[in-house]
């Protein structure tokens, strides 16, 4: 294939994967703005007003950052997950299977409906916000990279889990039993600054920590977490997944017999 | 020049089955080829190997002399397949899949609507191009898996059973289009339960039977193989009264007005006649008992596990005299 063709493939696989989620927006983008704003009422205005400040910011300016990188999260993983299982499940992955597409493109076609699903979803929440909070954006290049990052390591760990998934089940235990518990205990709603030495410990494992810590620092311009050390940690499993991912649609584990 | 050649192809599955011990095929530039089989045989699975749904376990595959291991995307690229079960996005609208299907070949979106609206009118299927694919009939289903291999133009189109389930006049519709394409240049390798389609529209045949090609030839050899006809006889008068003597023939009585005669293909029905005739009996209309194909392919594969079974048991005398 020429440039220009592999550029009309990519093009081709993100045109429909865009075109997927905005066809049913109603299921894929309004939940989210829902969601946010029972925690912004609930959690900011109701309970948040009975917490004191937090490095100098109201619970609810707070938690705004880590509400957005949430849904960022949320919505990256379930776009390609549901999508590319869903091609699974009906065989309508062999339409790309069987063409001269290369497989780098599939990740990347696949991989960017689900960065731009994150990034539509998170600009709704970020406007949901905006009726709630309002906060000063401290870095837009830190936070809109932290973003993009998030919304690709989220895809590409989305992907994995729908080559793996034999079943409708499979695509939902990695969400429920791993991912939400990780986003929750990743510092949206606290600082672990307020947890016990020993939990903090914990707390430093999970990596989900990092992202939020540093998009709350490009929002707010505070951190639990160094901010190069989250970066390095993002760019590191980017890559990582990023080529496991490719070594499994090349070696064709999950999709070929 | 060959359009496919494929030379000692295995294929074992994880569990240990082996589904193809060694397929060797050619198909020549511009053929029109049957590949046949029961159920299991492996046809469905060769296919799979040759268009990148299923990995080999050892063997090669050449598409128009390229190597499907040295240059898979040049060789993809040349190949459309119809497979046997719907394979498309149920929720997508008709037009659309055939134009992503384009756009995974690299066709820009306005060259692919072109060649959609060629298609979708040529396979009466333009009505429906705004319609989601879930909502098409079993037949329509079957002509949008055509269209959608032709989209990229290949010049080696595979259908895995395109046919099943479609009616007679739908089925003879697909055959013209097929047909059609075939006279425009394009190599087709079509494999099908209907043996009277193969028959009508193919030139060259391999027959392959657990896993291995037991023939492959043209059709016109194929065929000449068959020494033996049965024909059904429908006749004016009871059947009690039919001379069973008549020589260089055998004939069995079905029931009151019909007989089964089967005579050598070298030999021909007049003397029959002409001894019924003699007994003041007539023939009102007569028909093939079977397909001649069919006769043929049953006799081979029947060949092929006695073949087997004959194998096997020697194998197991050898033993137990070593026992």
């Amino acid at each position: 294939m020429t440039f220009n063709e592999k550029l009309t493939a990519y093009k081709t696989i993100v045109t429909k994967e865009y075109l997927r989620f905005i066809r049913i927006w109603i299921q894929t983008v309004l939940p989210p703005a829902i969601t946010t704003a029972l925690y912004f009422v609930i959690f900011g205005e109701l309970i948040g007003s009975q917490i004191s400040d937090i490095d100098g910011y109201s619970y609810m300016d707070y938690i705004v950052p880590g509400l957005i990188l949430m849904s960022v999260i949320t919505n990256s993983y379930a776009n390609v997950v549901s999508s590319f299982y869903s091609a699974k499940f009906q065989r309508s992955i062999e339409e790309l299977l069987i063409s001269p597409t290369p497989n780098y493109l599939i990740l990347a076609g696949f991989v960017s409906g689900g960065v731009a699903r994150g990034l539509i979803v998170g600009l709704v929440v970020t406007m949901v916000a905006m009726f709630f909070s309002d906060f000063q954006v401290h870095s837009l290049l830190l936070s809109f990279t932290v973003f993009l990052l998030t919304a690709i390591l989220f895809s590409i760990a989305g992907l994995i889990n729908a080559i793996y998934a034999k079943s409708f089940d499979d695509i939902t235990i990695i969400p429920t039993f791993v991912l939400t518990p990780l986003t929750y205990l990743g510092g949206i709603f606290y600082s672990i600054e307020m947890l016990p030495q020993f939990w903090q410990n914990i707390s430093l494992i999970n990596p989900i920590l990092y992202m939020i810590n540093s998009f709350r620092y490009g929002l707010l311009g505070i951190s639990d977490t160094d901010i190069t050390t989250a970066l390095i940690i993002i760019i590191l499993f980017i890559t990582g997944l990023f080529s496991f991912a490719l070594y499994l649609l090349n070696k064709g584990i999950g999709i070929k017999n | 020049m060959l359009a496919l050649k494929i030379s000692q192809l295995k294929k074992c599955y994880k569990n240990g089955t082996e589904a193809l011990k060694g397929v060797d095929l050619e198909v020549e530039k511009g053929d029109f080829f049957a590949l046949l089989g029961p159920n299991g045989a492996g046809k469905s699975t060769t296919i799979s190997i040759i268009s990148g749904l299923v990995n080999k376990s050892s063997g090669k595959i050449q598409i128009f002399d390229t190597d499907i291991d040295h240059e898979p995307a040049l060789a993809k690229s040349y190949i459309g397949l119809v497979p046997q079960e719907f394979n498309f996005n149920q929720f997508e609208p008709v037009q659309e899949i055939l134009i992503n299907q384009a756009g995974y070949y690299g066709i820009n979106r306005t060259a692919a609507t072109e060649r959609a609206r060629q298609y979708l009118q040529q396979l009466e299927l333009w009505d429906k191009r705004n319609v989601m694919a879930r909502e098409l009939s079993g037949g329509m289903k079957r002509r949008l898996m055509i269209a959608r291999a032709l989209i990229h133009q290949p010049k080696l189109l595979i259908l895995d059973e395109p046919t099943a389930g479609v009616d007679i006049e739908i089925r003879r519709s697909m055959w013209d289009f097929l047909h059609r394409i075939n006279q425009q240049g394009t190599t087709i390798i079509l494999t099908t339960h209907y043996l009277e389609e193969a028959e009508s529209l193919c030139k060259n045949i391999a027959i392959i039977d657990h896993g291995r090609t037991i023939e492959s030839t043209s059709m016109r050899k194929l065929l000449a193989q068959l020494t033996m006809e049965t024909f059904i006889l429908y006749l004016d008068k009871h059947t009690s009264t039919v001379p069973l003597d008549i020589p260089d023939c055998e004939i069995r009585i079905i029931d009151d007005q019909t007989l089964e005669v089967d005579i050598e293909q070298s030999n021909n029905l007049n003397h029959v006649f002409e001894a019924l005739s003699r007994h003041d009996i007539h023939v009102l209309s007569m028909r093939n008992k079977s397909n001649r194909l069919e006769q043929l392919f049953m006799h081979l594969v029947d060949k092929n596990r006695n073949n087997k079974e004959l194998a096997a048991a020697l194998i197991q005398t050898a033993q137990e005299t070593c026992d």
